[in-house]
Parts: structure tokens; C-alpha cells; sequence
């Protein structure tokens, strides 16, 4: 049924959008970090996989548990160390933004570099659980599946956290005011710090996920980049829910247009419906407004 | 207007002057980097004089700079060049009217994101009108334009973007863009038109920008939508002009120049760790200048001088607030 | 007095030996200096370094190894490389070009990856007189493109013959009863692709094929779950792609995921590459793309073994050895020629006739025109299929084994 496969494929590309774009509405929403690096993290873990795979034949989701608190650690340092001052000596918010934009934007070509000089420019892919599920009649790709469920579990599991712990519930003061924050003897740097490695972390997960079924190379980060910032942003910055609904969204359109419209303007529709929404709602579907 | 004053503007003409006559004295190669000098000064000053005052970060440089290189693409050979010229800029102020004119609720990054969405939209349609009406998504441009031409038409539009700016600041208009940058809502209460102020400023720079890129088009020979709307060169603009300080009429040419040389420089001699060396760099230059290059060099001015007075120097900064 | 002459002989007997000695050096050069800029970042990257720059690597580690270009003092000269990258944008392919002319003062230029920068380039190369060897530019306009710049000479042949390649082979097909001829089609939405689907929908139609499904989808998708459900709906026995690397892959494993077993699955640029091998391991076999190669020819068997021994990994199977023969090509005619004057060696490549990897081959209208259009995976090897004419091309196998 034509209907059905639209939505499943909806379903699982706008499963993956919402899974990438997740650890960018943390480091940008509460870190306020906008990380143009992002997309190169992601891809920097799908090598990680791929090497830990061909190499060493280790299963990706065994991969994961090893690649995602180096993420994580390497973000917290990345944060420390590189972030940390920026924000310091920043007086105001968009001077952090400016600054955040220009050393990220450093950060870009450092990592790239990095996978470049290791691997080389060529395409990679390798073939992990390319089994079929077959949905009431429809197949669907493990992996892609896969993919999904962990947008999912990582959406709920981050939910969780930030409503129902302390630690979480800190981060989602800082999200929403830094400076009342500190006033409630909430330790912001630390917050901060916090928010932004999960969100690495976060990306790490989904460079490995994805990379299960995507071709990838060194150059391709700034396309996953610009997509989770697209998520993101028409979600309203900072909010789990909104970036879930965003992503899937997006995913729906575009499945919807490649089988009834033309494959050819799927792109274009996702552009003109992220526009559209800002237009209507210049904060995102679930963004507050700020003064 | 006192000495100081005057250096300046006097170093700017010399230096476009230097430009000019490169194809007089010097090689393709230096030809080559005039051009290259020239199109991101004018792309970066054209882009600071909105978004240097307003705070508006704009990332859809290239869809008007990839309208002017279509434009060309399309009309390059059936009409005389300077009318073509004339429409490239015609057609960039007009999508800017437009998209001016939605946008107008965006601030900060969502209005950042919009314009490089709108960028990327531009591209896609392009490619999908190319590849289902005219048969082909590429076109060939073969214009006997040569280089030494392409690098006086630059120069010349280079410094009509400078007196333009120049002109600007002293303007009711200027002055109503720099108080939409310190608060949009005062200066609506002062009454100053900010629709009005933001459109003009908008539309009018991405004329230029699409004036710059049917300039530059006829160097490509083939032009695509990916070619014509990179988004590396939204960034670049941005980036440059960040770097030299969007609040002065010079600032993004201090930004230009170096890095243009620092790109070159890298790229001729490491092109295997280009992407590293060119991060490392980029990085120690955020850190170590923070207010962007025309922060340095007036801190530096304003040093020199404040010593043999002794005066305190504690006077008001202009806005430096580039967001 | 005497003393004085003497010195001024002195003076006089050295300026000859100096300028003897310019002169000398300027006729036999320490080194051919050979520059390129290619896209070592950016979107180009991924298709530069599979084809084009471990070629380049491969020809200049070989010909310094056998001591250099032979000159015509009988001399070998070693082979000097100047390389940038060109970050996959045409304004700094542009530059880098010139660089390498003004600046290096390289003697011969090595052409960048693709057709758009091949375009960008050729300006450049044609005002200032250096021979252009474009190989990986595959466009129609390859015979416009020749009549402009008298110096520049093509390896990839056009957009068209491609399609046509197709055409025949399954019109061959058809003949022979093996497919009955409901085509679906789609194409990436790029040049290349939309050329060879522009080519291919009138030739199908002409050749009396029923085309069910004919779509395209924007460069970069890597979903093409919704395009192969449309197929799969349509039931078509062949199925053709116009795609480029990474959507080869994923419209070939989303093909296998959902199901899409046509007795024809053809699928462009990508498919001749190991990668896709080493991805689809046994479900290549039966898989039809561009190129291919002559897998009776000695020649190639022993450049893809040497390819793997220096580069640590095979080359693809379609312009990899096009354009380590056109290196061979230049090579050959600086040899011949037996300097490195450029209208001479261009003169020569013009009308000489070269023993490469690829055979004996002569660029007739500065055009090679020998290459392989359709080739097709059968025991793990990429055989070519089309122009059925040439010399070692296969029957092709069909219909496909279905999807394992």
C-alpha cells in the first residue's frame, strides 16, 4: 500500500533527522555552544566504527558502548579546555554566539583534517545488519529501524533525565536562563559542560547508527551539520520534543513528496516547510519567546 | 577631517589602485589573487554594512551571489554585458525584497538559519527547474571576458560599495540600522521606520552580491547550482567579516586580506594538512583577537595616543557588537 | 698588462663556460616538472580519490622507479611533483591552475576531477598553452569543448554514448528474449545524470521500450526507499539508476532490503568501484554499471595488481585505468617528442599512436573513443559488456540472481 510505505519511511528517515539533531539542541539550547564542528563529530564516529568493524570486527552496537563515553569525555574536555574561555570573557549573549560560530568553525577543520589525513577522502560504508522486517506488509531495513529506535530510547532516556533528576533539571534552568540560574546556586559552568558532552556523546551515537547504512566520507559532516541545525531550530532551540517532532516531520514530508509529488523536489519541500514554520512560528514549533 | 582621519581612505585607494593595475604589471596567478582579493571585500563589506549594525547574521550570501552568476549563466549570451549586469543586480534586490519582507519577525539565530535555508531552497529549486525544464542542470558560459576585465569591473564595484558605506553612515538610514542593532524596540518608540531601514539595507547590499557574482561568473565556464550556491561561500563572507570586525566601514577588509593570504599560503604548501593547519590557526586567531582586527588596531590607535596625553581611556567604545 | 689580459681571458673562458653550462642546462632539464590541484576536500574528495589521484600516485612512484622520462640525449629525467587541492570549488581550481603555470612554472598540468572542474580549468590551460588530458569529464559537449581549445584532448567520452551503450545492451537482450522491456528509470539530479537520462529515454523509446517509472531525486539523497517502492509497484523488468557513488550504493542495498528484483538492475557511477564490491560481497553479481574492463588483456590484469601493490588498494573499473593511460599517453609523447616543448608533445599526442594499459590507442579529434559504456559484475569481476564490438567484451548475464 503506497500510504503505508510513506509513512514508515517517514517514520525512519524522520526517526534518523530527530537522532542526529538531539545532541545539538543540548549543545546549542543549554551550552549555548552553536557548534558548526557537529556534523564532523558525527562522521569522526561513523570511521570510529567503521575501523572498530573492518578492523577488528567489532559489532557497532559493541562499538557504541566503547565510542560514545570517549565522546563524551572528549567533549567535556573540548568544552573545558577550548569552550570554557569564550564563555568566560563573553559579556553577552550574541558575542557568544559570534565567537562559539568562529572557534567551532576552526574546530570544523581540525576534525576533518584529522579523518582526512587517517583515511583519506574516499567513500566508506560497510554492511551491518542489512536484514528485513517486514511491517504489515512492508519491509523495512534493520538498521534503519535501528536507527529509529534509538532516537526513541535516547529521546526518552534524555527526558527522563532532564525532568525527573536534579542534575537535569539544573540543566534545564541554564536552558532557560543562565543568570537566574546562578542565582539559585545552580554551578553553570558545570551545567553547561555537562549539557555539551551529552550532546557529543549524543552525536557520537548517531554517527554510529547511521553509519550502519549510509555511504559516508571525510567531507560530508557539514551536510548532517546544517541538517540537525534545520531540526533544531524549527523545533525551538533547546527543546527534546520539539526537535522529535521537527525531525519527524521533516522525514514525513519528504517520504510523502518522493511517492506522491516528485523524488526530485524533496529537498526543496523540506527547505520550504522548515521556512514556512519560522514564518508562522519565528521561535520554532516549541521554542519560548524570549525578550 | 584631521590627518588621521584621512590614512585611511588614502590607503584604501592605493590599495585598490594596486588592484587595478595588476593586470598591467603582473602574472595570471597575480591577477588571480586580485580578483579573489576583490570579490570577498566587497562581498564581506557589502554583507557588514547590513548585518554589522542590525546584529541580522545573514547567511544567504550566496543566494544572491548565485542569482548574479545565473543570471549571467541564462542571459550571458544574449544580451550586451552591462545590461546584464544591470539585471543581476535587479533580480538579487528583488528575491531580497522578497524574502526581506517574510523574514521580518526572525531575530538572532533563527533569522540566521532562515537565510541559510533560503539559500539551500534557492539551489534546490534551481536544480529542479534546470533538470525538468531545461533539460540539463549545468550550463556553459563562454564569454569573451577576460581576466584583467573581471578585475576592473571589481574594483570598480569594490569602491562603490566603500562610498556607498561611507555615505551610509552619515545617513538618517545608517543611524536608524545602528539603532535597530542596540534595540530594535527604542528604535521603533524613536520612530524610526525599521521595516523600511532593514529592507533597503537588505535589498540594496544583495544587489551588490549578485552584482559581484555575475562578475566573477564568466571565469567558471560551467556554472551548476551546487557551483553557483555554495554554501562555503556564505560562510567565508561571514567569517572574514567576523574576523576584521563588522562594526567599521574597514573591518571586514583587515579580515579579508589576511585570511585570503593564510588560505593561499596553506593551501601552496601543506595541501595534505590544509584542513588541520588552517583549524589550528583559525582557533589561535579567536583567542588571541577577540574584538576582531579593527578591535586590535583601535586598541593599538588608541594606546599610542591616549599615552603622551595621559588621558584617561575610558571613553564611550562605538557599538562593537557584531552579532 | 699581461697579468691584466690574462684575467680578462680568464673572465671571457669562464663567462663561456657559465652561459655554456645555461645553455646546456636549459636543454636538458633536471626535472619534469609536473603539477595538479585536486579535490582533497570537499564534495569532489570522495570521487577524486578513488580514480583520480591514485593514479597520478601510482604513474609518478612507477616512472621515477625506471629513473624518469626519457629525453632526447637519451637521458632519464625524474619526474618532479607540485600538487594543491583544489577544495572542490572552481574559483580555487582556477587559481591553482595558475599557480602552478605563473608561479611553479610546471611543465605539464594534470588535470582535476570532474567535469565542472575540468570545465573551470580549461580556459587556462588553452590560453597559456599546456595539453589538457581531461578524462574524468564525461559531458556532451565534449565535441564543443574540442573545437575551443585546440590543446585539450578527452578521454571520457559523452553523456550520450553511455546511455546508448545501455540501449544496445538491452536491446541485445531483448532480441535475444532474455527481458521483455518495461523500463523504470530515475536519475540523480546533476549533469551527468540528467545528460545520460536525457539520452537514454528517447533511445529507449525509439528502440521500443515501455518506460514505467522516470524520476529523478536531488544530488546528495541517500533514501531512495520511496523511489524503489514506486518501482517495486510497477513491476518493471529492468531497472536503470543514473545515480553517482553514494546513491549507487544506497538505491542498490534499499533495492535488496525491499525487495526489487528486476531481471536488469543497472546502476552508474559507483558500481565499477571495490567499494561496491566489497559492500554487496555475492549480491553484485548480475549488477550493471558504467565502464568495465577488458578482463582477457594481460596489460590490465597486471595494472590493477601493481595499482594494489603500491596503493594498497584496487582501482575502480572504469576510468581508473583510462587515466593512468593517459598518463602513459603524455609520458609516451614527451619520449617521442624528446623535450619538453608543449606544442610539440601536443602535436604529437594528437596524432601518435600509444601502447598503454588500455591496448594500443590514437585520440582521433583528440578524443578517445575506445572505452567501455556498460559493464557488469560476473564471478566477482567488473567484465565490460558494451560496445559489444570491442575487443573483450562479455555477454551479459541475465537475468540478475534475485537479492540474497
Amino acid at each position: 500500500m503506497p500510504i503505508l510505505d510513506a509513512l514508515l519511511n517517514g517514520l525512519t528517515l524522520g526517526g534518523m533527522y530527530a537522532l542526529v539533531a538531539m545532541g545539538l539542541t543540548l549543545q546549542y539550547g543549554v551550552a549555548r555552544i552553536m557548534n558548526l564542528a557537529y556534523g564532523e563529530f558525527l562522521i569522526a564516529a561513523a570511521f570510529a566504527a567503521y575501523w572498530l568493524f573492518t578492523g577488528f570486527s567489532l559489532n557497532p552496537l559493541a562499538g557504541l558502548l566503547l565510542i560514545v563515553p570517549l565522546a563524551f569525555a572528549l567533549n567535556w574536555l573540548i568544552y573545558r579546555v577550548l569552550l570554557a574561555p569564550l564563555v568566560r570573557r563573553a559579556k553577552t549573549r550574541a558575542a557568544l554566539e559570534v565567537d562559539s560560530i568562529l572557534a567551532t568553525f576552526g574546530l570544523l577543520f581540525i576534525v576533518e583534517g584529522i579523518v582526512l589525513v587517517l583515511f583519506g577522502g574516499s567513500y566508506f560504508n560497510y554492511s551491518f545488519l542489512a536484514g528485513v522486517l517486514e511491517v504489515l506488509g512492508t519491509p523495512l531495513a534493520l538498521n534503519r529501524l535501528l536507527a529509529v529506535g534509538f532516537a526513541l530510547l535516547l529521546g526518552g532516556g534524555l527526558y527522563l533525565l532532564l525532568n525527573h533528576t536534579r542534575r537535569g533539571t539544573a540543566i534545564r534552568a541554564v536552558a532557560v536562563d543562565p543568570v537566574a540560574a546562578q542565582l539559585v546556586a545552580i554551578d553553570v559552568r558545570a551545567a553547561a559542560a555537562l549539557a555539551f558532552a551529552l550532546g557529543g556523546a549524543l552525536v557520537a551515537a548517531s554517527g554510529v547508527l547511521v553509519s550502519m547504512f549510509l555511504t559516508f566520507n571525510a567531507a560530508m559532516g557539514v551536510v548532517f551539520t546544517m541538517k540537525a541545525l534545520i531540526v533544531v531550530i524549527m523545533g525551538g532551540v533547546g527543546n527534546l520534543a520539539g526537535c522529535l517532532l521537527a525531525g519527524l516531520l521533516l522525514g514525513f514530508a519528504e517520504s510523502f513528496v518522493a511517492t506522491y509529488i516528485d523524488p526530485g523536489l524533496t529537498i526543496a519541500v523540506n527547505f520550504a516547510l522548515f521556512l514556512l514554520v519560522l514564518i508562522v512560528r519565528p521561535h520554532g514549533l516549541f521554542g519560548r519567546v524570549t525578550a | 577631517m584631521n590627518g588621521r582621519q584621512l590614512v585611511l581612505p588614502l590607503l584604501g585607494i592605493v590599495a585598490l589602485a594596486a588592484c587595478a593595475v595588476t593586470p598591467l604589471v603582473g602574472s595570471g596567478y597575480a591577477m588571480s589573487m586580485a580578483i579573489n582579493m576583490l570579490m570577498f571585500v566587497s562581498l564581506a563589506t557589502a554583507w557588514a554594512l547590513f548585518s554589522g549594525p542590525t546584529g541580522y547574521i545573514s547567511l544567504a550570501t550566496v543566494a544572491f551571489f548565485g542569482i548574479g552568476a545565473y543570471t549571467v549563466a541564462v542571459l550571458g549570451e544574449t544580451l550586451p554585458w552591462p545590461l546584464v549586469l544591470v539585471l543581476a543586480a535587479l533580480f538579487g534586490c528583488g528575491v531580497a525584497l522578497v524574502v526581506g519582507l517574510s523574514t521580518l519577525r526572525l531575530r538572532g539565530v533563527y533569522f540566521v538559519i532562515f537565510t541559510f535555508g533560503l539559500a539551500e531552497l534557492m539551489r534546490q529549486l534551481v536544480t529542479w527547474y534546470e533538470a525538468n525544464y531545461a533539460g540539463s542542470v549545468g550550463r556553459f558560459v563562454f564569454l569573451d571576458i577576460g581576466q584583467e576585465q573581471i578585475v576592473w569591473q571589481l574594483t570598480a564595484v569594490t569602491a562603490a560599495v566603500f562610498i556607498l558605506g561611507w555615505l551610509l553612515k552619515r545617513s538618517r538610514l545608517g543611524l536608524a540600522l545602528r539603532m535597530i542593532g542596540d534595540d530594535e524596540t527604542v528604535a521603533l518608540h524613536c520612530g524610526a521606520n525599521t521595516t523600511f531601514a532593514k529592507l533597503i539595507a537588505f535589498s540594496g547590499t544583495a544587489a551588490f552580491m549578485a552584482l559581484i557574482g555575475a562578475i566573477v561568473a564568466p571565469r567558471w565556464t560551467y556554472i551548476d547550482p551546487t557551483i553557483a550556491f555554495s554554501p562555503v561561500v556564505s560562510f567565508q563572507v561571514l567569517i572574514m567579516a567576523l574576523l576584521g570586525g563588522a562594526g567599521r566601514l574597514y573591518g571586514p577588509a583587515l579580515g579579508v586580506i589576511p585570511l585570503v593570504l593564510l588560505f593561499e599560503y596553506l593551501s601552496a604548501n601543506f595541501p595534505n594538512y590544509f584542513s588541520i593547519l588552517l583549524g589550528v590557526t583559525f582557533m589561535a586567531i579567536v583567542y588571541l583577537v577577540p574584538n576582531g582586527i579593527a578591535g586590535l588596531l583601535e586598541a593599538q590607535l588608541e594606546r599610542m595616543r591616549s599615552k603622551p596625553a595621559a588621558l584617561p581611556a575610558t571613553r564611550p567604545q562605538p557599538n562593537e557588537d557584531a552579532s | 698588462m699581461k697579468l691584466r689580459r690574462c684575467r680578462h681571458i680568464i673572465a671571457a673562458v669562464a663567462a663561456c663556460a657559465v652561459a655554456g653550462l645555461g645553455i646546456a642546462q636549459a636543454q636538458q632539464p633536471a626535472s619534469v616538472r609536473i603539477g595538479y590541484a585536486i579535490s582533497k576536500t570537499g564534495p569532489y574528495a570522495g570521487g577524486a580519490s578513488t580514480t583520480t589521484l591514485p593514479n597520478y600516485q601510482l604513474w609518478v612512484q612507477e616512472v621515477n622507479k625506471a629513473g624518469g622520462i626519457k629525453l632526447a640525449d637519451g637521458r632519464r629525467v625524474p619526474v618532479e611533483v607540485v600538487e594543491y587541492d583544489d577544495r572542490s570549488s572552481s574559483e580555487e581550481a582556477v587559481r591553482a591552475i595558475e599557480r602552478l603555470i605563473n608561479q611553479d612554472k610546471v611543465d605539464f598540468v594534470l588535470p582535476p576531477w570532474g567535469t565542472a572542474l575540468n570545465l573551470a580549468v580549461g580556459p587556462v590551460l588553452d590560453r597559456a598553452g599546456y595539453p589538457h588530458l581531461a578524462v574524468t569529464s564525461v559531458t556532451n559537449m565534449v565535441p564543443q569543448l574540442s573545437k575551443r581549445w585546440e590543446n585539450a584532448f578527452f578521454f571520457g567520452d559523452t553523456s550520450s554514448n553511455y546511455a546508448e551503450g545501455v540501449v544496445a545492451v538491452l536491446t541485445q537482450l531483448r532480441k535475444d528474449g532474455k527481458v521483455e522491456g518495461n523500463v523504470a528509470m530515475v536519475n540523480v539530479a546533476d549533469q551527468f545524470g540528467i545528460e545520460l537520462a536525457n539520452a537514454a529515454r528517447p533511445a529507449l523509446e525509439k528502440a521500443g521500450f515501455k518506460i514505467v517509472y522516470n524520476q529523478s531525486y536531488p544530488i546528495g539523497t541517500q533514501d531512495m526507499q520511496s523511489i524503489v517502492n514506486e518501482m517495486r509497484r510497477r513491476n518493471p523488468d529492468i531497472v536503470l539508476a543514473f545515480s553517482y557513488p553514494p546513491d549507487t550504493i544506497a538505491f542498490t542495498d534499499q533495492a535488496k532490503t525491499l525487495g526489487l528484483n528486476p531481471s536488469v538492475f543497472y546502476t552508474a557511477v559507483g558500481t565499477a568501484f571495490p567499494l561496491f564490491k566489497q559492500r554487496f560481497g555475492d549480491n553484485a553479481e548480475g549488477v550493471m554499471g558504467t565502464g568495465g574492463i577488458d578482463t582477457s588483456s594481460a596489460a590490465i590484469r597486471d595494472y590493477i595488481a601493481r595499482h594494489q601493490a603500491a596503493l594498497g588498494k584496487e582501482p575502480d573499473r572504469w576510468l581508473s585505468p583510462v587515466t593512468y593511460a593517459s598518463l602513459q599517453v603524455l609520458q609516451q609523447a614527451i619520449e617521442k617528442v624528446g623535450s619538453l616543448d608543449r606544442k610539440a608533445v601536443a602535436q604529437e599526442i594528437r596524432n601518435g599512436s600509444f601502447d598503454t594499459v588500455l591496448g594500443t590507442i590514437t585520440l582521433k579529434d583528440r578524443v578517445y573513443s575506445g572505452g567501455w559504456m556498460v559493464g557488469q559484475w560476473q564471478n566477482g569481476e567488473f567484465h565490460a559488456l558494451a560496445p559489444m564490438s570491442g575487443t573483450g567484451a562479455q555477454p551479459a548475464q541475465v537475468p540478475k540472481p534475485h537479492w540474497k
